[in-house]
């Protein structure tokens, strides 16, 4: 074990600290509002609704988010018809199409968490709201998206912590993220063990950071469970 | 007793296994290619190895009257494999550098390469040169002028690689006004520039040709100066654990040998269509 290289390839690795970052929460951004989306048409009834966002997640949940990352960054571009159109600019950037696959993946995975937590809200909560007169959009906003958040928050937290590993395949379309910068550097010197136990403890500490917002937003939303302790 | 049946155990494990065991293990190299960098090293259809460097190795084991295995292997996890003893040689293109001897030994060089850009041809850069068809980095001073041409030529561009090759570090060290992004394998470069993301490839002659075949005639060009040693190494060498001496002696004489005999010459032609022998 070379302890001084880990040391020195330290300055490098945090220098990629900030693209893993921004890769994880512009995904984790767009996943929200695509998950949110997709959650209401899937529990809108509407029949053609249905059917295309279960096509999205299925897609999405099925295939490994490597090869989504190949199809939309060398897939893509192979087609002259994208090449021409006005999404090119965007399209040709490796950061776009990585926070697009990622952003489509991890909004393929909440919208089924969101969808399930909504699915539990108490039945009796509706009809209480109802009751006193409520909209739908109003029941909606106060009473089932607050108690359906609470619920997705655990599940939440894990689909965060997979997203910041996710991130890594990034590396594999010239993304020069931790994991890239990584990999660079141990063709430079070799020193496969050294530099990943680096690149992994970066990780850790991402996902330290991560866990302890995502306990600390449960926290902040059950004050009627510290009310009763 | 536990002494005694310690012993006992060992001894019947050393005389039941070890003697004959050893003496082909020893003889049994097991040699790692790439196979996605042809000509040097490829697959065919059937994922087979196929290439330059295959037939070299096969005659290379027939010189030195070694048992050999071809194993197809990642270019990243290489070194570390050797390193771990799970190969014994390495046989990939890998050109001889001073950073890799540092880390393993090199019996060789066997070939050598020319590094070159290429572009698409609807591209400026097409068809610009610098006034030199070869530059010779191991003459700093005459390849000056050169370099510097070429520098201004590709100020502001992007330019795609395969990550830690010495066209890299090419790049880092003359080079500093250009984008570089590291791809794991110059294919992808290559579809990279047949989409417009970067605006030119540079990597070894005979891979970036093979490219421009399969891209179709009409698509790719070469263009500015072919260059070799200096930064871009020696040639390619069969990478060794530096504590394999007695082999790095046997390919040594093996390598000179096919070179004397012209079997080098012959293959580099049967592969490549010019020679890429060293003398």
């Amino acid at each position: 074990m070379n302890w001084t290289l880990m040391w020195d390839s330290l300055p490098r690795l945090l220098a990629a600290l900030p693209l893993t970052l921004q890769l994880v929460a512009m995904a984790l951004a767009f996943g929200a509002v695509l998950a949110f989306a997709t959650a209401l048409l899937r529990l809108s009834g509407n029949r053609v609704a249905v059917a295309l966002t279960s096509a999205y997640t299925f897609i999405f949940r099925g295939t490994p988010l490597l090869v989504q990352i190949f199809l939309i960054y060398y897939g893509l571009s192979q087609i002259d018809l994208i090449r021409d159109s006005v999404l090119w600019p965007v399209l040709s950037q490796p950061m776009w199409c990585a926070i697009l696959a990622l952003a489509l993946n991890t909004g393929a995975y909440t919208s089924e968490i969101l969808r399930g937590a909504i699915e539990t809200v108490p039945q009796g909560q509706v009809e209480a709201a109802r009751a006193c007169g409520m909209s739908r959009v109003r029941l909606f906003r106060r009473i089932v998206l607050p108690m359906a958040i609470r619920q997705m928050l655990p599940a939440y937290g894990n689909e965060v912590i997979l997203m910041v590993k996710a991130s890594s395949l990034a590396s594999t379309i010239t993304m020069m993220e931790i994991t890239g910068v990584a990999r660079r550097m141990i063709a430079q010197t070799f020193a496969v063990f050294e530099i990943f136990i680096v690149a992994g403890i970066l990780y850790l500490l991402i996902n330290f950071v991560a866990t302890r917002l995502i306990k600390h937003a449960e926290w902040r939303m059950t004050p009627y469970l510290r009310a009763r302790a | 007793m536990k002494k005694i049946l310690l012993a006992l155990v060992l001894g019947a494990l050393a005389a039941g296994s070890a003697v004959p065991a050893m003496a082909k293990d020893a003889k049994k190299i097991r040699i790692a290619s790439e196979g996605a960098f042809a000509p040097w090293n490829g697959m065919d259809s059937s994922g087979k190895l196929v290439g330059f460097e295959i037939d070299l190795a096969w005659d290379l084991c027939k010189r030195i009257e070694a048992d050999c295995e071809l194993i197809a292997m990642d270019w990243d996890g290489m070194i570390p494999s050797l390193q771990q003893g799970k190969i014994d040689a390495i046989m990939a293109g890998m050109t001889i550098t001073d950073e890799r001897k540092k880390v393993i030994a090199f019996a060789g060089p066997y070939g050598t390469e020319q590094s070159t850009f290429a572009t698409l041809k609807s591209s400026k850069l097409a068809g610009a040169g610098v006034g030199a068809e070869r530059v010779d980095l191991a003459d700093e001073a005459a390849a000056k002028p050169a370099v510097a041409k070429l520098a201004e030529l590709l100020k502001g561009k992007t330019v795609g690689v395969q990550t830690s090759t010495i066209q890299v570090d090419f790049l880092e060290k003359y080079l500093p006004d250009v984008t570089v992004r590291n791809y794991d394998k110059i294919d992808n470069a290559a579809i990279d520039l047949a989409a417009g993301r970067v605006d030119a490839i540079f990597g070894d002659r005979s891979p970036v040709e093979a490219l421009m075949r399969a891209a179709g005639t009409d698509k790719m060009t070469l263009f500015g100066p072919a260059m070799t040693r200096g930064v871009l190494g020696e040639g390619m060498g069969v990478g060794l654990r530096k504590a394999d001496a007695e082999l790095k002696g046997r390919l040594d004489m093996a390598i000179a040998d096919a070179n004397k005999d012209g079997t080098i010459a012959t293959l580099s032609q049967k592969h490549f269509g010019y020679d890429v022998s060293v003398r």
